[in-house]
């Protein structure tokens, strides 16, 4: 069985916002849309998007990191947001395990959304319907597009390559070896919804460098085991 | 959550209408001397009164309110799906008991429809409570003590209503109705209350921690990816400030509670109309007080 996700890396992630715009211009011109923004211009502007960037700072300055936490549907395995739904309207397809809702069913009762523990659904307030991240099923199986555009629109969009799609009950897709190697895990594990998108999390990037292996190299004269000279410049920069 | 009115007229309008149908079929049961036709027949319009404006209600909370026969559909997984088919179906029920006691069809056929109707009003009472009982992240709901709530606090207050329509139609109904209205009451008091100490001691089981899987103890959230708000900071969020939901507590207690059981035996119309208002206020914080686990990505704007 193929379940498409996403692997998002926390540890590349600069948090551009690149994958929301993409994805928004993307969904609001594409079979989803379009996606409502009300008041746009004003003083307080909202709309639907299917994926937001979010960010966190932890730890106490000054030993803080800044995170960015790009949230969309996780596309769960047990999806809690999908046996509630009255109509149907909410459904996981069973061929690629993509979650979706059919707008032409949808009532607009927000119980899916009450379900749903990650708040990754969110109400058209001009349609009436819900909508949610439909990991661009409208262009990754589209023919007419080259093999390698075949995938979601944040993933396209983002410069570091943060974003990872693919099968992850396909042990030795790129996904999968992702989650395997760099201990990818899943959001609000207590919750029971066996969540398909999993994040890479921070790495520590560090490394050693001797004084006399940047002396030696940079030494004009190229004599080993001269004395350090002070007026050389630093050679310990943290990288 | 966001208390939504529709919701909260809806609940408590099909509450008190169940717990008059059980109300008017114990009346047929065991009332000593014989009832007028009028009595049921009255007493079913006031059923279906009160049912087909939660039902009107309802509609108000739909984006599509056109598309609302589809919710009929999923009853196999859906709590709300089954809610959508059992409260016609109490209303079908109560119209056919209130007709047949019109028509005269005798005891057999009306005693016959009452069960019915009073096995759809208990099924109706289950499938509403589940709707939020089966939220499973929804800690505050998801407890066996919602379906007994709902179950006490429609009957309770169905009860309340029954005396209050004794009173004009069957006086000789009113002191066993109102005791009867004083005990639930009384009960469900009990019932509620334990939700409210329960639901004030619990842990969330989700942490801002587990939410995105970072293992400090110290994260601050400095943007939420929008500034002008979100869907996601209006459904889940009940906007009244920390005061207003103190208040709404002691109120809808007073209310609910403690003015039925003072009222009920003499003024049961009065003490209606105040548990009424009541339990708008219980249901109002029913909602408030349950904490969505997805505000923990919400809660800082940079």
């Amino acid at each position: 069985m193929t379940q498409l996700a996403l692997v998002i890396d926390l540890n590349v992630c600069v948090g551009c916002h690149a994958c929301v715009t993409n994805c928004k211009q993307w969904n609001t011109s594409g079979a989803a849309g379009s996606l409502v923004d009300q008041n746009p211009y004003g003083l307080n502007p909202t709309g639907t998007f299917f994926n937001r960037v979010q960010t966190f700072e932890v730890g106490t300055f000054p030993n803080t990191e800044t995170v960015h936490f790009p949230k969309s549907c996780l596309h769960c395995e047990d999806p809690p947001c999908v046996p509630v739904c009255p109509t149907g309207a909410s459904y996981k397809r069973k061929e690629d395990g993509i979650v979706l809702v059919d707008y032409d069913k949808c009532i607009g009762c927000l119980y899916c959304s009450w379900a749903c523990p990650y708040g990754v659904r969110e109400f058209d307030e001009e349609r009436k319907v819900m909508t949610k991240c439909t990991l661009c099923v409208d262009r990754i199986y589209d023919e007419s597009l080259p093999e390698d555009r075949r995938k979601p629109s944040c993933v396209l969009a983002c410069p570091p390559g943060a974003r990872l799609f693919g099968d992850v009950h396909d042990p030795q897709s790129e996904v999968s070896t992702a989650i395997r190697e760099r201990g990818g895990y899943a959001l609000m594990p207590e919750a029971g919804t066996n969540p398909s998108n999993h994040y890479l999390p921070r790495r520590k990037t560090t490394i050693t460098i001797r004084d006399d292996e940047l002396y030696s190299a940079d030494n004009p004269h190229k004599i080993d085991g001269a004395p350090f000279d002070q007026n050389m410049p630093s050679i310990t920069e943290e990288l | 959550m966001r208390p939504n009115f529709s919701v909260l007229f809806l609940t408590t309008l099909i509450g008190a209408a169940q717990g008059l149908f059980i109300a008017l079929f114990a009346c047929e049961l065991l009332s000593p001397t014989a009832l007028e036709a009028n009595f049921f027949v009255g007493g079913s319009a006031i059923i279906l009164l009160f049912s087909g404006l939660g039902l009107l209600a309802s509609f108000f909370h739909l984006g599509h309110p056109e598309r609302a026969w589809r919710a009929m559909m999923m009853w196999r997984t859906s709590w709300l799906s089954r809610e959508v088919i059992a409260l016609p179906a109490f209303m079908g029920a109560a119209f056919a008991y209130g007709a047949a006691h019109y028509l005269a069809m005798g005891s057999n056929i009306t005693i016959a429809l009452g069960v019915v109707g009073v096995v759809m009003a208990i099924t109706l009472f289950v499938c509403t409570a589940m709707i939020y009982a089966a939220v499973k992240v929804l800690k505050e709901w998801a407890h066996p003590l919602t379906i007994v709530n709902f179950t006490l606090l429609g009957s309770a207050s169905g009860f309340t209503l029954a005396a209050a329509y004794a009173s004009a139609m069957a006086p000789a109904l009113i002191t066993p109705l109102a005791q009867v209205a004083f005990f639930l009451t009384a009960v469900s008091l009990v019932t509620r209350g334990s939700s409210l100490l329960r639901n004030a001691n619990l842990t969330p089981a989700s942490t801002l921690q587990s939410a995105i899987g970072i293992k400090h103890p110290r994260i601050v959230q400095k943007s939420q990816g929008a500034m002008g708000g979100s869907y996601n900071t209006r459904e889940y969020f009940h906007g009244k400030s920390a005061e207003f939901v103190k208040t709404i507590v002691p109120s809808f207690l007073v209310l609910s509670f403690i003015a039925p059981l003072l009222l009920v035996m003499s003024v049961p119309v009065l003490a209606f109309i105040l548990q009424y208002a009541g339990l708008l206020a219980e249901r109002w914080y029913f909602f408030a007080e349950a904490k969505h686990p997805q505000n923990m990505y919400y809660q800082g704007v940079a």
